[in-house]
């Protein structure tokens, strides 16, 4: 028994993604089209060529055949997969998994959602028949929970971690505005931010991700085939996940400063791909800030800082652009928006212009030419029940 | 023969009140002095008569209710019984029986009236939500409230504080109050008219019921009367020189008139004043008139009630006409742009019934508890009695509500087991983390009808 990955073993060879927002006037056939036509077209190869595909979506639709009918594929294994927030890094897994199998030479994984046809804000999950004692809090009043839990354990005063939980969203709109694919392009100041008014604990809008339309693709093979493909590859040195089993709820002993899942999960990652020191080893990391609490804790709980440390860092400016670290380097869930099946992908698309020097010029991180690794943090549920995702890709 | 009487008794007034002054602003006139008790958004007659009765068996741990009646003019449902849902909220045993005896004002003493004369321990529980159209005199003199009376034979564990000594009932078909089911609005006679009949009414069963007793008026120490017609009331307690033994008289101006509840909150009113040996008289002035004389026992000075009705007059918060006004439905108002909650399912209700109405846990091997209660745990855990402390709590200003916002907090109990849980009859600012919360039966929303009953967590 045991979690040993498949480092280096498997690579990507091609990736797509949509621009991530509002869209209106697109399906989820223009997008998946779209996006699966990008990634089609970076690895120079036709949807024929695909051997499997891996269908995320979170609420989108139901089966394969979601893909199998924009696409007019024939004769294809598709599988429609779904796990939360972190659907789309699950289809990559999964592709990723049946390539290092041996099964299929080539696989595909899109992960797609359109959120807007809801015709209410926010993210609204699809009701499953229940006894009706099911909790009907939003997702941002779930993980406003940490703040006031994060700033009594470390006694931190209220107003100086709502100033850090700021700094958050202003430096990953300052991302988003260098990116052309973001849902929000425009600055936001830390005064700007702290001026919104409260809509769950203490976190107003400008702490939640933005709700957006979009689909991301990426194709995978076995490594020893990328260079048929692309002179420029990245690899997959670890894929983790964790599903919590909800004991967070339930137990006194879960202080909301934390997430356990995400905990474990980052160790598993990291053993896999052999990693010590990710603050140092790591040229990026894309991790889910859901919500900016979420950002906060998970700098501690991916091990990039000491426990207690992640708003000090933060306000130091470590994770910035130009940073020691940077995170969400493409704006992340809060300004590039959260189309759920597809944002796991999404944050891969960022490794995989960053790792391969192609992101636009005001948005390259200069020490990918002496880091070679990224990571993606992608989580689904809440404080206390949540799945987490893990990957570390490299060049 | 063990006499049998009157062995547990508690009143349920919700936490909100309608300053009557502030009415006529608003709706053109009507309105007064004093307050009403208003039920929370969050409550109906079931509710309320829930933890009314939570209350009356909390005095009486031993006694196990045979029979259930629940009365109310404002029942949550017809067609299906809603004495069912009181049943499974207090887990009474699946062989007592439950019974809805609703629709009228007098349906509740008729309850008490088949307590009385029945076989076993009766659980007597009668509650009313009452509105009336805005600026009326219903919606101001009216209230929200509860009442539940254990009655059953004089045992240890559950000794008869008031013994059931006699009784008298006048029945007479006459029109004086009326309403076609589903109205928010009664309709009334002229007044005077209903005097002339309730008056002659209440005094032929109260002397029916003296002499069944064997009683003259001067022994009977404490007088509660009730009844809708407030003049008739008045108007008989002059005729019976009630004076100062009148009780209860006071919670008109505070709490208002409990309808169908009304009996039952003003005879535990007079019990928690009762000293052993004096006599209650209670009269109903309903559709005719009805007596009940009980004389306390040696037990009633020991007996001390788990909520008395003064303290809960004097605990509530006002709410603003506004409020009340959404609240009731009268003033219909945009409601949140979110989903409306889908309607819980009757088949997976049904499976988690313990948990859901009746808060029952579960517990490992090692004694951790799990709220709400976990496959595989051997042991089953009631918790609706169990009190808690915040730990954390949040404000969620977007989540669907029926009274926005959803004011929720994570509860460790005493003795183990959390549950995140929403709080209700609490202001935002009011919460603090390490606060002490106590369980309350509540109703969470309506979808499709179904009235989705779960447990919140209110500041103690």
């Amino acid at each position: 028994m045991g979690s040993h990955g498949i480092k280096d073993r498997v690579a990507i060879v091609g990736m797509g993604c949509t621009r991530f927002a509002e869209h209106w006037d697109k399906g989820l056939d223009d997008l998946l089209i779209e996006a699966t036509d990008d990634a089609f077209t970076a690895t120079g190869v036709t949807k024929e060529d695909i051997d499997a595909y891996w269908l995320g979506t979170a609420q989108g639709g139901m089966s394969g055949m979601m893909l199998a009918r924009p696409l007019k594929l024939e004769g294809k294994p598709v599988t429609r997969v779904e796990n939360m927030c972190a659907t789309g890094s699950e289809a990559l897994r999964q592709a990723a998994y049946a390539v290092a199998s041996g099964a299929y030479d080539l696989a595909m994984a899109v992960g797609v959602e359109k959120v807007k046809d809801s015709g209410y804000q926010g993210l609204n999950a699809v009701p499953v028949p229940n006894d009706g004692t099911q909790r009907t809090l939003t997702a941002a009043a779930m993980f406003s929970m940490v703040a006031p839990a994060y700033a009594e354990r470390y006694g931190v005063p209220m107003d100086e971690l709502k100033a850090v939980l700021a700094r958050i969203a202003s430096k990953n709109h300052s991302n988003g505005a260098r990116n052309p694919r973001a849902q929000f392009r425009r600055q936001m100041s830390v005064d700007q931010i702290l001026a919104m008014p409260d809509v769950a604990g203490c976190l107003s809008v400008f702490d939640c991700a933005g709700v957006a339309d979009g689909a991301a693709a990426a194709i995978v093979c076995r490594a020893e085939d990328a260079e048929r493909y692309t002179d420029s590859p990245i690899y997959v040195k670890a894929l983790s996940f964790v599903a919590g089993n909800g004991s967070g709820l339930t137990d006194p002993d879960y202080d909301y400063t934390t997430f356990p899942e995400v905990v474990a999960c980052a160790q598993d990652a990291y053993a896999q791909a052999g990693l010590t020191d990710p603050r140092a080893e790591l040229a990026m990391a894309e991790v889910h800030d859901c919500f900016t609490p979420t950002e906060l804790v998970l700098m501690e709980d991916l091990g990039f800082c000491e426990r207690g440390r992640a708003w000090k860092e933060i306000q130091a400016g470590a994770f910035d652009l130009d940073g020691d670290l940077p995170v969400n380097p493409d704006g992340g869930l809060k300004s590039f928006g959260h189309p759920v099946g597809a944002s796991g992908l999404r944050m891969m698309f960022e490794a995989w212009l960053q790792l391969r020097g192609q992101a636009p010029g005001d948005r390259q991180i200069a020490t990918t030419a002496d880091r070679h690794l990224a990571l993606t943090h992608n989580l689904g549920g809440y404080p206390g029940e949540m799945v987490s995702f893990v990957s570390i890709l490299g060049t | 023969m063990a006499s049998r009487g009157i062995v547990a008794a508690a009143a349920y007034v919700p936490h909100r009140r309608l300053d009557r002054s502030t009415i006529a602003a608003v709706a053109g006139g009507g309105g007064g002095d004093g307050t009403r008790s208003v039920a929370g958004y969050d409550e109906d007659t079931t509710t309320m008569g829930v933890e009314a009765a939570r209350a009356a068996l909390r005095t009486v741990p031993g006694a196990a209710p045979d029979t259930l009646w629940f009365s109310t003019v404002a029942p949550a449902y017809a067609d299906k019984t809603n004495a069912t849902t009181v049943h499974a909220a207090l887990r009474l045993a699946r062989a007592s029986r439950a019974f809805d005896v609703n629709g009228s004002v007098r349906s509740s003493v008729g309850a008490l009236f088949a307590a009385a004369h029945g076989d076993g321990t009766h659980l007597v529980v009668s509650a009313d939500l009452r509105a009336g159209l805005a600026g009326g005199a219903d919606e101001a003199t009216f209230g929200d409230g509860a009442a539940a009376l254990v009655v059953g034979d004089d045992e240890p564990d559950a000794p008869v504080l008031a013994e059931l000594i006699g009784g008298g009932t006048a029945t007479e078909e006459f029109l004086d109050r009326w309403r076609a089911p589903g109205d928010v609005r009664s309709k009334v006679w002229e007044e005077r008219f209903g005097e002339t009949r309730y008056v002659p009414l209440g005094e032929a069963a109260w002397e029916d019921s003296l002499k069944s007793a064997g009683l003259v008026a001067d022994q009977v120490d404490h007088i509660v009367i009730a009844g809708p017609h407030a003049r008739a009331v008045g108007a008989l307690a002059k005729k019976l020189a009630a004076g100062d033994r009148l009780v209860g008289a006071d919670l008109a101006a505070t709490v208002g008139n409990l309808g169908a509840a009304q009996p039952a909150v003003l005879l535990t009113a007079a019990l928690e004043a009762a000293e052993p040996g004096q006599v209650i008289g209670l009269v109903v002035l309903a559709d005719g008139a009805d007596v009940l004389l009980h004389r306390a026992t040696d037990a009633v000075a020991a007996w001390t009630s788990a909520r008395p009705v003064a303290d809960q007059v004097t605990r509530g918060a006002t709410i603003d006409y506004g409020t009340y006004l959404r609240w009731r439905g009268i003033l219909p108002v945009e409601p949140p742009r979110r989903p409306e909650p889908a309607r819980p399912s009757a088949s997976a209700s049904r499976r988690s019934a313990d948990w859901k109405l009746g808060f029952v846990g579960s517990s490992d091997a090692g004694g951790e508890i799990h709220l709400p209660p976990q496959p595989g745990d051997p042991a089953a855990v009631p918790m609706a009695d169990a009190t808690g402390t915040i730990a954390t709590f949040t404000v969620d200003r977007l989540a669907y509500s029926p009274s926005p916002p959803v004011v929720f907090a994570v509860v460790d109990f005493d003795g183990g087991g959390r549950l995140p849980v929403e709080l209700t009859d609490v202001d935002v600012d009011q919460v603090r983390i390490g606060a002490s919360v106590e369980l309350t039966f509540r109703k969470l929303f309506t979808a499709d009808g179904i009235h989705n009953y779960f447990w919140k967590a209110r500041l103690r």
